[in-house]
Order: structure tokens, then C-alpha cells, then sequence
């Protein structure tokens, strides 16, 4: 059964006021474009899960989604800040902006245990560090067994909504990418709804003449989005590269409430969705992302007929 | 001591080639954005030719054809070892003990080696609210030599954090031994004035070099607290002419992080 939707139709069914959401994907496969139809369609009071905030989630809470970040990493990658989240937090400007912190390890973990339908999930890290005192559901735990080694314990993070961009999906939503893995496929399977956002809709032929490489299978996803280009300023492994200079002049917007507003303007409220801002962009700006070629070796699966 | 031109090398050059050294015979590293991206590259390309390149972001063995614009950055991934989800790059790799050395940095980093990336004034209401930890926390307890790179400062270089982030040296070196971590914590610390290793008895932070033209003074004026000194305190050997062709003509061409 064809899960193909439309980014409007999906965020408009999938996600809800006051839901916790996870927009996944480790400075790759980063979906903005699902973040611009969240803030397009004025959702509210959400509580936005990612290990890096990233350009993003400082869109988002720059535009009045959120009410809680929960992450383990805030800024610019390899720029600076994001100073909508930190007027939030440092001068509750416009409003507060509540905070639940973790390492990285942690967060990868949450989801770990959220997919596997554990109550907690253990690790080493924390030791005498301040971050279980500013987080008290980071706990100290006694292994049972007889070494009695101390961890930390963390607890499962189930989202309402994962999204995950993917380079391909077939239209059930069998979902294929490569490059980065981040904690996708964790994200998702910890969730409760899932929508894939993918470059290409692919004949299921495709998925089945690889199937190492798929992910998610169709059947934990409830929704699957055709939006070429919708990671732009981040970027799709062997698609387009992260669009640095996008990253570098967002500090400027970001640093100034009424150029962020101009900005939100501009590239989201007034356009109906991404294919605009694809055109809006031109396309010069795509052919200067677009890589050069290096395709992966083949491997032979077997035929066993 | 405000520029280095008439030495013919910038600041973060010194220190790139300070820190590149310290990763000699190296086989594993962990590596960071910005600066230590360059030092690792350089060690490949002179003292640790065999080093494994690993990012948090999930690649082992990394050969970027260009410099990463970020620890995610497309180029790490093509012409990789291996790429592996997140939770297996911290949990086999890392946590089990894989990791020979890693970069860390922070806005403030305390005598024992301690650092703080969370914020600057209370954590309910900073003054500057930081990035937090990252992969650091962990990083900082499994890789068995913590490599420290930051620019030295009487803010930066501080008697008390306001955040532990990270844990260093504890000031009680039997503690130490009694935690049982792969990490022996920091090892090295370079800044833009000389370089620093740390003590056996005490895990106290110790001056081992000055860089050409910097003065005991100096140091003193930008730390806040008064740097135990090696008895056999020597200088810095400035950066070679193959290192900096290195950085400048392979590295940063556009010289980014090197100016």
C-alpha cells in the first residue's frame, strides 16, 4: 500500500501540538524541509529531541515551535552558535526555552532503549562529571552481577514523530541510505509515528537488489515524502553537498531576532513549500553542490532458485 | 608576544606542529573539528603515518580528500574504512576500549586537566550558554591519552570551572588508578604559549616548553593559577619547513583555522 504523501498532508496528520519530535540525521540527511513545514503550519508547544540542534531546530525555536529541547550538543557545526536557542535560554527572550541535556553516548542510548522496548539502557560515562547533577534522570546504577560495576543509567526516549531523510524509499516506505548513519534508524524504530522524507521514490526491485543497505522496512513507516533537496543546508551523501556558505551566513541572521523574522518570511511563511524554495534558490546554487562521482562496488548476493 | 610574523609562522601554526608531534607512534585516534582535524592530518602526513582517523560521527579510517568543513562532513565518508551507526562507533569502538588517543578542547579547562563546554556562569541561568558535551564526557574516560589544544587565557585557563563537562585528573593520582577507566586523562595540553604535560604524582598540569619568544611572564599573565614548571623547562621547537609547507599548500590552503 502506496504511504506517498504530500510534506503538508504528512505533517498536517502526523504531528501535533505539545509532541515530543525527533528530526534525526548526524549533519547529514539533516531534514530541514519537514522543519520549514512544521513552522509553516505554526505547530506549538513541541518538545524537540536531536543530538545536534544544528541550523534547524535554531529555526524552528527561532520561530516559536518549541517549548523543550532535549539534545547533547548546541551549535553551528564548525561555524559558531545558534543564537535564537540561546536568547531562549540565557534571557528568555522571547519566551524559556526548557532543557534536558545529555552526551552524545547518552542520546544514542535513549533511543537504543527506546527502540528496544527497554526501561533503561546502561553505559558507561558521566563519572565525575556535573551533567547527572543538572540531569536527574541520568542515574547511578550497580551492576547485579558480581563485578558490581558502577554505571550510569539513561532512560528510553520514545518520540511521538521521528523524521528521517533517506536517498531513497520505495512508496510502502522501505527506506535505503548510505553515507552517515547517525541514530536514524534508532530514532525511528523508538517511535511512535514515522515519516521518510527521500530524494527518490524507488521501484521495490531496487530495495530488494540490496537489502544491506535498507534501514527502516515499510512497515514502522507511516508516511513517505518526495522533497529532492530537502536537507538543503545539509546534504545527501552523493546527492549534494552540505552548502557551507548557508551555514556561515546564518550566524549573521540568527544573531539578530528581526533578520531571523525576515528570513522565516521569505524562505517559509510565504512560500507553499519546499519545491518553491528548491526553485527560489536557483539553479546555480544546486549545480555548485552537486559532487563528483564515485560509485561503490558491486557484490554478489547469490541466486539460490 | 602579541604576533609571531617575524618568527614566519602564526600562532596556530606552532601550535598545530606542537600538537601534531605529540601523536608520534599513534595508531588510533579520535578526531575534533577545527584545529585538531589539521593536527591529525598532519601527524598522518609526517610522525604517525599508520594513524586510523576516527570521527564521532560514525567513520573509521578516514582519508578526506579535502579539509572536513565538519566532523560530518561528506569527504570522511568516501574512500573510508568503515562507517558505522553512532551507537557502534561509542559503544565498540570507544567504550571497549579501541581509541589510542583523542583531541578535547573547551572554554575552560582547570590545573587537573578538567573541562567545561556547558556554560560560562550558572547552568540555570549562563552568562554564555556553551555546546554542552558532545561526544566529550565519554571521549574523555575511554581514550587512553586526551590531547588538549586551546588558546591560553586567564578566563580560559581557570583555578575553579563553573561546569565539569569532562573529567580530567582528579588531584589524587591513587584515586586515578582506582577508577579503572581506559583513559588515563589528559596527557598534553599545546596552547598559543608553550606546551604542557602533567605531573606523575600530583596529575597537576606542568610547563614543559615556552614557544620562541614567549616568556615565563607570559604564561603567568594568562592563567589563573600559578603553573608548576619542569625543572628542565626547554622550548618548543619551532614548526619545520616541510610541516608548514604541509599545513599551508595540503591542509588550509585558504588558511581557515592557520592565519
Amino acid at each position: 500500500m502506496s504511504k506517498v504523501a504530500t510534506m503538508r498532508d504528512a505533517v498536517a496528520e502526523l504531528v501535533r501540538d505539545g509532541d515530543t519530535v525527533a528530526i534525526e540525521g548526524f549533519t547529514h540527511l539533516i531534514c530541514f524541509a519537514a522543519g520549514h513545514e512544521i513552522i509553516r503550519q505554526r505547530r506549538r508547544d513541541l518538545t524537540l529531541c536531536r543530538l545536534t540542534p544544528d541550523v534547524i531546530y535554531d529555526q524552528m525555536i527561532g520561530a516559536g515551535v518549541a517549548r523543550k529541547l532535549v539534545f547533547s550538543w548546541l551549535g553551528n557545526p564548525g561555524v559558531g552558535s545558534l543564537h535564537a536557542v540561546r536568547r531562549r535560554i540565557e534571557h528568555a527572550d522571547p519566551e524559556p526555552l526548557e532543557l534536558e541535556e545529555y552526551s552524545h553516548f547518552g542520546m544514542v542510548c535513549r533511543y537504543v532503549a527506546g527502540a528496544a522496548n527497554l526501561p533503561f539502557f546502561p553505559i558507561r560515562s558521566y563519572y565525575e562529571s556535573d551533567i547527572p547533577r543538572v540531569n536527574p534522570n541520568i542515574k547511578p546504577m550497580r551492576s547485579p552481577y558480581e563485578d558490581g560495576t558502577e554505571v550510569y543509567v539513561v532512560p528510553p526516549l520514545r518520540p511521538d514523530v521521528t523524521i528521517v531523510h533517506a536517498q531513497r524509499a520505495t512508496a510502502e516506505g522501505d527506506t535505503q541510505i548510505w553515507g552517515l548513519m547517525g541514530c536514524q534508524k534508532e530514532a525511528a524504530f523508538a517511535a511512535d509515528r514515522v515519516i521518510v522524507v527521500c530524494e527518490e521514490i524507488v521501484d521495490e526491485s531496487v530495495v530488494r537488489r540490496d537489502p544491506n543497505r535498507t534501514v527502516l522496512p515499510g512497515v514502522v513507516v507511516d508516511a513517505v515524502v518526495h522533497e529532492p533537496f530537502g536537507c538543503h543546508p545539509s546534504y545527501a551523501q552523493g546527492y549534494y553537498d552540505r552548502d557551507n556558505a548557508f551555514y556561515l551566513e546564518w550566524e549573521n541572521v540568527s544573531r539578530d531576532p528581526e533578520a531571523l523574522e525576515a528570513w522565516l518570511k521569505e524562505w517559509v511563511y510565504e512560500l507553499e513549500g519546499h519545491a518553491e524554495y528548491v526553485e527560489k534558490m536557483g539553479p546555480e546554487r544546486w549545480e555548485g553542490l552537486r559532487p563528483g562521482v564515485a560509485m561503490s562496488g558491486e557484490v554478489n548476493y547469490g541466486e539460490y532458485a | 608576544m602579541s604576533g609571531t610574523a617575524e618568527l614566519g609562522y602564526s600562532k596556530n601554526e606552532i601550535m598545530i606542529a606542537a600538537s601534531a608531534r605529540t601523536l608520534a607512534g599513534e595508531r588510533i585516534c579520535f578526531v575534533g573539528v577545527g584545529l585538531p582535524n589539521i593536527v591529525c592530518n598532519l601527524a598522518q602526513r609526517t610522525v604517525a603515518p599508520d594513524l586510523q582517523l576516527v570521527y564521532e560521527s560514525g567513520v573509521f579510517g578516514a582519508r578526506p580528500a579535502r579539509l572536513p568543513l565538519s566532523i560530518g562532513d561528506p569527504s570522511l565518508v568516501t574512500g573510508s574504512t568503515a562507517v558505522t551507526s553512532m551507537f557502534e562507533l561509542f559503544a565498540f569502538y570507544l567504550q571497549a576500549g579501541l581509541i589510542d588517543a583523542a583531541f578535547l578542547g573547551g572554554a575552560q579547562i582547570d590545573r587537573f586537566g578538567n573541562l567545561n563546554t556547558t556554560v560560562i556562569g550558572d547552568y540555570e541561568s549562563p552568562k554564555v550558554r556553551l555546546p554542552g558535551s558532545g561526544g566529550a564526557c565519554e571521549i574523555a574516560i575511554h581514550a587512553r591519552k586526551i590531547l588538549v589544544i586551546m588558546r591560553q587565557a586567564q578566563r580560559s585557563f581557570v583555578e575553579r570551572l563553573h561546569f565539569r563537562t569532562s573529567p580530567g585528573h582528579s588531584g589524587d593520582p591513587e584515586h586515578d588508578r582506582a577508577r579503572g577507566w581506559f583513559g588515563s586523562g589528559p596527557t598534553s595540553v599545546v596552547t598559543d604559549l608553550g606546551t604542557y604535560g602533567f605531573d606523575e604524582a600530583t596529575g597537576e598540569m606542568t610547563l614543559l616548553t615556552l614557544h620562541p619568544g614567549v616568556t615565563l611572564d607570559d604564561v603567568r599573565a594568562n592563567m589563573g593559577w600559578d603553573p608548576r614548571v619542569a625543572d628542565d623547562l626547554g622550548e618548543t621547537p619551532p614548526p619545520t619547513d616541510e610541516e608548514l609547507r604541509l599545513i599551508r599548500e595540503e591542509l588550509d590552503p585558504e588558511g581557515v583555522y592557520t592565519r
